[in-house]
């Protein structure tokens, strides 16, 4: 083809752009552009119509300054007139114009839409793959609104051409992804699925993607798709290099459909027809047979082709996860190319073999590659191959080489860029905790971490370090040395002096009988960090000096002196300065017992998930760590993996008592408490709720009108919050309410007559939320049953992001009405009010009992004073299923008793109800009668 | 795939082609950014990198830089193989093609991408196909009538 102008030469654009690039400096093109544009508004103003190739040039001129980066508000007119000329390359301006320039005024969308409409069925297959590049480009709602009925019709109408066919399935694929609701299934749906085996390979290759995607949400309706697509892949994979002609790219046949036919076929389970399945295996062997053979071209797009197919089809194998053999060949495959000169193949290698780690028929071959990965880890140039390579030494590490990968992963960190050293530290702290046969290994690598990567340690991590220490009383003394050796070198990480100011704050004593660490030595080491410290690390540090003067009596004097110093006693900040007179005053006051009380060990963590792997999880995405891995990192840890946020601060010491029980809330609890009589009617309907879900009450505690409001600012309580209310009656975990702003997550756990609440508000809006406060109350006489004392919340929430707040609720006696909460924030400079129940109901006290058949039905007996019992018959809502109620009866929180009661269809419960002032002890009892769905219930109270 | 750009190696974008809905200020930002990020890697490194959650494939053609974006599960290899047939598909129209017929011609430089790319996937790999529809349309000439050029069907 000669290299002349095509088709249309415009002069006049021509000329324009050789000025622009003549153009010396900035202001010169600006200048250029701001007089270009000054004439073409004078021409479309102009009396004298303008001819269509004059539109066309100026459409044309102004498509150039707007995709040079300028903004151009005119013009939009001019383009929608082209669009109706009858001359192609006019039209096709037009469109061009209108593709890139997406306006969103009513009128041009008419116009606009009015066009296309007239191409769509003139007929004319040049114009009608125009209006359908068109659609496919713009993609707005308004179009699929005018044409997701339209363009299912033209794609499979007989009479349609192939190149228009091609057009109409991308551009279904593109509204189909903008506006799923408007693209209707119909009788075009499963004609759409013999598109794959239409004659023409291009009309295949665009009908399968949007065949792909419309699989992927509607797998049923398209699964007759599978045995199409392995029977067109095997035609493929089998014909020789040129059969197909000019599909066929370097001697490799349609590597666009195969790579588009395997990637189809990843949306479904393997084959269950086993011709089909037989037929797919015998494809899969084939690609892999092929890439062993010697290339047939010297050519990069040869090897590249050919290999897009392989990478293709080892994800397929790795998505059906269920033939050992194909698996270990796909891993072997891939460790000759982790060795292959192409840093492309490199890089893709180590990738795949990631998610290849993760099967448990491929984990071990791919252990056997890992000295290769780690020679990449330190020899690669390129940083994105090693960070891949250091997640494929994530993925593979298991009991058998953790210590090695860990070691080379903290080797690497000494050198590793900047960009990835957190993610690094985040992964090794993972595999340490996840892998720990010795905890003291564990602690090595910790504070080695903190050694070579310090500023890259988050708070998690070291927070998780001394979390673990406290829970494992076997590595207290070996941290306490460890970290007492690692603070001697001259320059350490602050977050050395903090995790060394907790844990010898805790666990000094275990060290100080040797003179070289004696209590003097320990403290003067950690004071000669002091001054280098920002403030919360200054604050622990108090705090761990206080500690010290209940541990070794011997400091007091030099503590109290370091405390009474001005720099302290009035530092100018008010935390540090209020520590210090705190700390004084109790050191010089309190009685030693006292003061053993108030400064005793902090007890253990509660179990919970590593607050590490959820901050890995939240910087990777979801897909960075598997489900499996999680659970599994459970089940590893075991005792291992406790608390979360509150490890880092010695002043825990002052809310401590509220997460653990104090020994003198159990005393009171041993006192059996007198028959509660008003408890009983309210909880019955307690009760009915747990199966109705929905809520349907009629009396008592779950349907009570909305209390009085205290004050007139905080809105009365949603309509809905007692049906979110009921949400919660049996699960601790969930979603408490959620609108097109806000989102409110609910964390909540109990022991005895405690619970800690942790609410998370979520802004779902891009528009931070500003002066957020939130209040809790708790209404009437509400306010003597439960202490509810909430921390203040952060009053900005950014767009997208998430704040905490964390709620302590002490249950002083029975109680039958729901804390409030109220919260408000100005969104966009409108005020939000809006007002929730908290659900706090009294069956979260509930502590389950064990008790023999004999011992429930006296008990049960011994309850027969009318206000010590409530029984209530109500109809089933749902299905009887005796899992669900199980479920159901263990979230409510009592003991599900077995074999106690002679009929097996029935279920006792016991429990007793923990609050301050008694206990009280409850007995229940279901009866489902499956014929009447009627479900008498039993209560019975103690 | 969700996005195309064409940069030259000074850093001026010579094409762009956006596959999702995004404001010209997201796209801007996005530009700035990439091209920042692809003209600092150096020649013998890897063509693909992670950018955001998208994964970025790149090629350098003498002064120019073809980078594309696609999804997570996205096939990076035959990416590589989409921009290498568009740049045949650009050389075999132009004649050997230099950056310069790119910017005196940008026009037919989208319209070649439209036919050979769709929404952002493959339309139509056959560099003959391509190539005929192209020609076909430069043949409608200015004065013809539509009514009667009804084109002959692709064989």
């Amino acid at each position: 083809m000669p290299a002349v102008s095509k088709g249309d030469g415009m002069r006049g654009l021509a000329v324009f752009i050789s000025d622009i690039r003549n153009c010396k400096s900035k202001e010169a093109e600006i200048k250029r552009i701001n007089k270009e544009l000054a004439n073409i508004r004078s021409k479309f103003k102009g009396d004298k119509a303008l001819d269509g190739y004059s539109k066309k040039k100026y459409v044309c001129k102004l498509l150039f300054i707007f995709l040079l980066g300028h903004d151009i508000d005119f013009g939009h007119m001019e383009a929608v007139n082209l669009l109706s000329s009858n001359k192609y390359t006019e039209k096709q301006i037009g469109y061009l114009f209108i593709s890139v320039l997406v306006n969103s005024n009513s009128e041009l969308i008419r116009l606009i839409n009015n066009a296309i409409k007239n191409d769509l069925s003139s007929r004319n297959p040049t114009f009608m793959c125009l209006a359908l590049h068109c659609i496919a480009n713009v993609g707005s709602r308004e179009m699929a609104e005018a044409f997701a009925g339209e363009i299912p019709r033209i794609l499979v109408a007989g009479d349609t051409m192939d190149s228009v066919k091609q057009s109409a399935a991308l551009c279904l694929l593109r509204l189909y992804k903008t506006s799923p609701d408007l693209v209707l299934m119909g009788e075009w749906t499963s004609r759409v699925v013999h598109l794959l085996n239409d004659q023409h390979m291009g009309v295949v290759t665009a009908a399968i993607s949007l065949i792909t995607c419309l699989s992927q949400k509607n797998p049923d309706e398209f699964k007759t798709c599978v045995s199409l697509a392995v029977s067109r892949l095997s035609r493929i994979v089998s014909s020789a290099s040129t059969d197909l002609q000019d599909y066929t790219y370097y001697f490799v046949p349609a590597p666009w459909l195969s790579c588009k036919l395997l990637r189809l076929l990843q949306c479904y389970p393997p084959p269950e027809d086993g011709a089909v399945k037989g037929r797919l295996v015998e494809c899969l062997e084939t690609i892999l047979n092929k890439a062993q053979e010697p290339p047939k071209s010297k050519k990069v797009q040869h090897s590249n082709a050919k290999n897009a197919i392989l990478f293709e089809a080892i994800s397929l194998i790795i998505h059906y996860d269920s033939e050992p053999n194909l698996l270990v060949r796909a891993c072997n495959q891939l460790g000759q190319f982790l060795q292959h000169r192409e840093t492309n193949l490199r890089y893709l290698a180590l990738e795949s073999m990631c998610t290849l780690a993760s099967s448990e028929f491929s984990h071990e071959a791919v252990k056997t590659h890992i000295e290769t990965v780690i020679n990449a880890l330190k020899t690669e140039r390129d940083v994105s191959v090693r960070q891949r390579a250091a997640d494929l030494l994530y993925a593979m590490c298991d009991r058998s080489n953790a210590k090695q990968i860990v070691a080379e992963m903290l080797s690497y960190l000494e050198t590793a860029d900047y960009s990835i050293r957190e993610e690094m530290v985040l992964k090794v702290a993972i595999l340490a905790e996840k892998y720990a046969v010795d905890y003291s290994w564990y602690v090595d690598t910790i504070l080695n971490l903190i050694r070579i990567a310090g500023d890259y340690v988050s708070e998690e991590v070291w927070y998780r370090v001394i979390q673990i220490v406290i829970n494992r009383d076997d590595v207290q003394g070996y941290a306490a040395k460890t970290v007492f050796e690692a603070l001697q070198a001259p320059a350490c990480h602050e977050n050395m002096v903090k995790v060394g100011g907790y844990i010898l704050g805790e666990f000094g004593n275990l060290i100080a009988g040797d003179p070289r660490s004696s209590p003097l030595v320990q403290f003067n080491l950690l004071h000669s960090k002091f001054h280098l410290c920002s403030v919360p690390t200054r604050a622990l540090l108090l705090s761990a000096y206080i500690k010290f003067i209940n541990l070794f009596p011997e400091t007091k004097s030099t503590i109290q002196e370091v405390l009474r110093s001005d720099s302290q006693i009035r530092n100018s900040d008010v935390e540090l300065q209020q520590r210090a007179v705190e700390y004084l005053k109790l050191s010089s006051i309190a009685s030693t017992d006292v003061l053993a009380t108030v400064l005793e060990e902090m007890p253990p963590f509660p179990e919970r998930e590593s607050s590490i792997l959820a901050k890995l999880k939240k910087k990777k995405g979801p897909g960075a760590v598997s489900v499996n891995e999680l659970e599994e990192g459970k089940r590893e840890g075991g005792e291992l993996n406790g608390g979360g946020e509150r490890g880092g601060d010695n002043s825990a010491i002052a809310t401590s008592n509220a997460s653990t029980p104090s020994p003198s809330a159990d005393l009171l609890g041993l006192r059996a408490g007198p028959p509660v009589t008003a408890a009983a009617p309210s909880a019955g309907s307690l009760l009915v709720d747990v199966f109705s879900e929905a809520g349907v009450n009629d009396d008592g505690f779950l349907s009570s009108a909305p209390p009085s409001v205290v004050s007139e600012d905080p809105a009365p309580p949603l309509p809905e919050s007692n049906e979110l209310l009921n949400k919660f009656v049996c699960k601790n975990n969930g979603v408490l309410f959620e609108n097109q702003l806000l989102q409110i997550g609910i964390k909540s756990e109990y022991r005895q007559n405690l619970g800690r609440m942790y609410l998370f508000y979520g802004n779902k809006t891009s528009v931070q939320f500003v002066t957020f406060s939130t209040t809790v109350t708790c209404p009437g006489e509400l306010q003597s049953q439960l202490n509810v004392q909430s921390k203040p919340v952060e009053p900005l929430i950014e767009g997208g992001a998430q704040v905490q707040q964390v709620i302590n609720i002490e249950c002083l006696t029975d109680f039958s009405d729901a804390p409030l909460l109220n919260i408000k924030f100005r969104y966009g400079g409108a005020l939000q009010n809006l007002t929730l129940k908290l659900p706090v109901t009294i069956n979260k006290f509930f502590q389950p009992t064990e008790m023999a058949s004999h011992d429930f039905f006296q008990r049960w007996k011994q309850l027969s004073l009318p206000q010590q019992e409530a029984q209530k018959i109500f109809k089933a809502n749902h299905a009887m299923d005796t899992e669900v109620l199980k479920a159901k009866l263990l979230g409510l929180g009592m003991a599900l008793l077995e074999n106690v009661d002679p009929n097996p269809e029935n279920f006792v419960c016991a429990g007793v109800i923990q609050t301050k002032a008694q206990q009280v002890g409850s007995l229940l009892r279901l009866e489902p009668k499956r014929a009447s769905s009627d479900v008498p219930i039993n209560r019975a109270q103690q | 795939m969700q996005f195309m750009l064409l940069f030259s190696r000074q850093g001026k974008l010579r094409l762009q082609k956006w596959y999702v809905p995004l404001c010209d200020k997201e796209k801007k930002k996005i530009t700035r950014e990439l091209v920042q990020t692809v003209l600092a890697r150096k020649p013998k490194m890897c063509s693909f990198l992670e950018w955001r959650d998208l994964k970025i494939v790149y090629k350098r053609y003498a002064s120019l830089y073809f980078c594309c974006a696609i999804e997570d599960q996205d096939n990076e290899l035959i990416t590589l193989e989409i921009i290498h047939r568009y740049v045949e598909l650009l050389d075999k129209y132009f004649g050997s093609v230099c950056e310069l017929d790119i910017i005196f011609n940008f026009e037919k430089a989208y319209f070649i991408l439209d036919e050979f790319l769709l929404g952002g996937e493959a339309q139509e790999t056959s560099k003959k196909n391509v190539l005929k529809a192209i020609e076909q349309a430069d043949l409608l000439q200015e004065n013809l009538d539509f009514q009667i050029c009804l084109l002959p069907a692709p064989t």
